[in-house]
This record gives structure tokens, sequence and C-alpha cells, in this order.
């Protein structure tokens, strides 16, 4: 999730421009710099050394001083905090705003406890992917959300399609869209300790999943106790006018410990805890039981459907998908997106989607898509780079042990 | 590395540019490929890396793809690879002839390209073929300049 390619961004300064990925490239080349959107830190990513490139229209920074690798290593050991103002903040309300949502998403969002979340995806008539996203149940006529920056313009166009059919059928919902807000990620062992400093809520009691609106540094946040790196932290949403501020108590309070961190940290942390980055490991034509996110089917929503492409969905978990999403161990150079993946006689059996260089664990991380059937954990395979075939072995996920805050 | 890689609009994308730490250096008695290699000659044999704002830019290497000893290589192709943290860029050779040796400490040690881009950190040493095409590569003070200049696009 939280997509829009950064892994495209890597691979448009590949080589592979010229033969592999024109589309991708092409994709990223629609806004001249004078048309990308600034998130209201802008000018701070900039004092403090961000290194702005494009991303799903934005000017985002990839990184600051540090290197991608220092930084993804300084999150798991102290903690990070990333502008993520670029993805998109939504509420829907209205009494009927659940039955709506269910309509779109595979989660079982009735039976969320107010104040909670999942992750959750919206899915296509065929049972593909539109999107992946964090949904909060704050209360019964009131849902919360976050899609990809990447995936605003067609999530809004699907939901407002669906949302004026529903109306007219006489359903009460309506959204607000929260550009008046911006969207810090605090990430790491020191988000929970050095956001204490800056709320009189106990943060110990709001558990992984779990939402509440507070004061949090003098602004009302929404505060969400997830992420995108696997480590315990929070998503905060904060009105804009109070973005700024709220970045630099955060810094100050952790004493220099949790730093400004990039887009390209960001990207090696997810992939590190087996996260999906949407556009690269999950597409319009994956679907959730293929990309391993059976889990996030709801139980009542298996049995019942109800949502878009469910047939497709509840068949599959019925037969087995034809292909999963694995992660794989891989020697030689770091497997990238589009690697072909073969067997140990050669047959083409999947492809990798996503992959690097594991900053923490310090070797070749990826997954990527093979055949049902050579998905099971320690599954030897070769992937071909630039040719020549590398041995590989299907490893679960995460690769990084997450560190979520639950309840003991 | 890949004339790609900088030279084109892509490379606008990761303008990775000399922001925190002033120019690079660079090497006087060195030729440079605006693909952003370096060579050092010495009579027919030449030993060929990467240069420091190359380094600079990729970031932390963690990969070098060599070629065999005994390859072939032309001036301006491929020979091997260079894997950073998040991107992967070709190494083009400056000039054409024999591989004769690879700097295998890089199967172990690929930091080597970042903290020793001009010394421990060469890549290959090439018997060259024809020594007229050094003519075609530029200087010290030739190359620092094409480094801002290309930077400053970005």
């Amino acid at each position: 999730m939280r997509g829009g390619g950064l892994w495209q961004l890597g691979q448009s300064i590949t080589r592979r421009l010229a033969q592999a990925d024109k589309k991708a490239v092409a994709r990223r080349c629609f806004a001249s710099e004078a048309e990308l959107k600034k998130t209201v830190l802008y000018d701070f990513h900039i004092a403090n050394g961000g290194k702005m490139v494009p991303f799903a229209g934005w000017s985002m920074p990839i990184q600051y001083k540090d290197s991608i690798m220092d930084s993804t290593v300084n999150c798991r050991e102290n903690g990070s905090l990333f502008d993520v103002s670029h993805m998109c903040g939504l509420s829907l309300k209205g009494k009927d705003c659940i039955p709506f949502l269910e309509k779109l998403v595979i989660a079982d969002v009735a039976g969320l406890a107010p104040g909670t979340g999942t992750l959750t995806v919206f899915t296509n008539e065929k049972g593909g992917a539109i999107d992946d996203s964090v949904i909060t149940k704050v209360k019964d006529n009131h849902i919360y959300l976050v899609v990809n920056a990447g995936c605003r313009d067609k999530d809004l166009a699907h939901i407002e399609e669906h949302m004026k059919a529903y109306k007219s059928k006489g359903g009460d919902v309506s959204w607000h869209i929260h550009d008046e807000r911006s969207l810090l990620a605090l990430q790491g062992p020191l988000a929970a300790p050095v956001l204490q400093h800056l709320t009189k809520e106990d943060l110990s009691k709001l558990f992984f999943g779990e939402f509440q609106i507070l004061d949090i540094n003098g602004a009302t946040c929404f505060l969400t106790r997830t992420g995108y790196t696997g480590e315990d932290g929070f998503e905060i949403s904060v009105p804009s006018e109070n973005a700024v501020d709220l970045a630099k108590a955060i810094l100050e309070k952790s004493e220099g410990k949790v730093r400004l961190t990039g887009l390209g940290a960001r990207d090696s942390l997810r992939l590190e805890a087996g996260l999906c980055l949407y556009g690269n490991d999950m597409e319009q034509h994956v679907t959730p039981v293929e990309a391993g996110l059976t889990w996030a089917i709801g139980k009542r929503r298996r049995a019942e459907g109800g949502f878009l492409g469910a047939e497709v969905i509840l068949k599959q978990l019925e037969e087995g998908p034809s292909v999963r999403r694995v992660g794989f161990f891989s020697s030689g150079p770091p497997a990238r997106s589009h690697s072909e993946i073969q067997d140990d006689k050669g047959n083409n059996i999947g492809e990798i989607t996503s992959g690097g260089f594991s900053p923490c664990l310090k070797k070749n991380i990826g997954m990527g898509y093979v055949k049902s059937g050579s998905h099971k954990a320690g599954t030897k395979v070769k992937i071909l780079i630039r040719g020549k075939p590398y041995d590989g072995v299907v490893t679960k996920m995460p690769f990084v042990p997450t560190k979520y805050y639950k309840p003991s | 590395m890949a004339s790609r890689l900088w030279a084109s609009r892509a490379a606008s994308y990761l303008r990775l540019s000399v922001f925190h730490r002033g120019f690079s250096s660079v090497v006087k008695d060195l030729k440079y490929a605006d693909s952003h290699e370096w060579v050092k000659i010495d009579g027919n044999s030449a030993i060929v890396g990467i240069t420091d704002h190359a380094q600079d830019h990729l970031g932390d290497v963690v990969y070098v793809e060599l070629p065999e000893a005994g390859a072939a290589v032309n001036q301006g192709s491929g020979f091997g690879a260079v894997e950073s943290v998040k991107a992967t860029s070709d190494i083009n050779s400056p000039v054409s002839g024999k591989v004769v040796e690879v700097n295998e400490e890089l199967n172990s040690s690929p930091g080597l390209v970042n903290a020793s881009p001009y010394e421990n950190g060469w890549i290959i040493k090439v018997e060259m073929s024809d020594t007229g095409e050094l003519n075609s590569l530029m200087d010290s003070e030739q190359y620092t300049k094409f480094c801002e200049e290309e930077d400053a696009k970005h």
C-alpha cells in the first residue's frame, strides 16, 4: 500500500529505462516540476536537507542527509518521522456509511468496534484490487480512511460513483475529503514515548489498529496506531496549519533520535515488513487472496459476500488461487521488480514485484508472485537478473519481525 | 555508468545532486566518460572505476556485477552493473579491449566503491585495443564542468 510507485522511481533511474518499464516512466513524467503539489511541510523538508522528487504528482523527499541505509536502520533502532500528507484522508459519514462501504471493501466494517480499524482492499467487479487502505470505524456513522496518493483520483471517482447510486436509492452517506489536514507518520520504538510528551491522553491504552481523536501539541488530531514500517507507531492527521509545529515538536522531544525519513527508507522498511506497495505488489488484476490478504476478508464477508468481485474471491477461497504472493531471499544482485522467477528446472513460475537490499538484514529480499505449488517456504527458485539465474528461496514474511503494540 | 542514468530525464527524478557535500572530488590525471566512469592509463593498460560523483548519486553500493577476466569490452558499452539500496545502474567501459583483471575485493566489499572510488574501489583492468579512443574522453577539468552543468539541470 501507500503507493504511487516509489519503486518505479527507483526503477526509473535504472538502466532498464530503455527496455523495461516505459509505461511506468511515462506515468511518472506526466507532471512537470511546476505542476507538482507541495505539502505544507515542503519548506521544512528543504530546510532539513530533503532531496525532493516527483511522486504521484507531489514533490516529496526521497531522503534527507542520511543515506537510505542509515535512515532505515535508525527507524528500527530509534524512530522515523515521515511526511505522508500526499496520501488522501477521507471521512464517510451518515447512518448508512458502513453498509455503503461494505459494498466496496472486503473488511467486516460492521464488526469493527468503534475506534478500531484494519487494513482493507477496495475491489473491482473482477475481484482485483483498486487500492488498499487503512479504514477506521470512528463510530457507527463515521468511517475514517486513508488511500494512496497515486490512487486518489480513481479511488474518489469509484467511491463517488457508487455513493451517488447508493444515495439515489435513499442511502444516507456523504463524504468529506480531509484536504485541510496533513498526515505525519511517526514510527519506531521511540514513537510512543516521544508522542506521549505531546499529549495528555494515555497512549499505552491505544493499541495497534486503534484510533482516537485527541489533542496533540495543542491541535485536534486523528491518531491511528498503525504504520507502514512493521514498527510500533502512529499516523497523525493534523490540521495543516499545525503540521510544521508538530513535526518540529516531535523531533525536538526525541532529542534528535527520531529523524526525518524519506520515501526511500520508507520503501525499504515496508519491504522488510512484507507489506505491499500498491502499483507494484498489488494491482487491478490481483485479488486479495492472491496477494496474501485473505486474513483481511472478514468471516462474515466470506459467508455473505456482498462486495464487488465477491464471486471471484469466494471461489478462490474455496479452490485456492493459481498464483500467490511470497517473499524471497536471494543471492547475487538484489532482485528488482519484473525479474523472472524460475523453478529449479528453468520453467517460468512467476515474477518479482518488489525487491532490494535489506538495510537491516544486510541481504537481498524481495517479493513476487509464483504459481501455487511453488509458494511454500523453503522452495528453491532461480531469479533471473540481467539474463543470469541466481539462487533464491521462498521465505516467510515479514522478513524483519513486526513490533506492533498489542495487548499482552 | 550508464549515461542514460544521469543524462536522461530520469536522472531528474533522483536529483541526488551535490546538496550536502559540495562538489564531488575528481582526480587530475584520470580521464572521464560522460557516463561517469574514470580510467587511469598506464601504457596499454587501463584501470576503470566509477567517479566520486557517481557513487555519491547512487548511495550505498550493495553489489557490483563484475565481468570475467578475458571478456571483451567496447567503448561506451556496458560490462557490469552497480546496485545500490534502491537503484541498478550499468557500468560502461570508457575504452575498448580485453579485461585482464577484475577487482575481486568488490565481491565481499562492494562498499569500497563508495569509500574509495578512485583507489580501492576500482572495478576492472583493461588491455586497450585502441588508445586513440582516449581522445574522446574528458580530462578532470572538463569532467568537473560537465558534472556541474548536469547537476544544474536538475
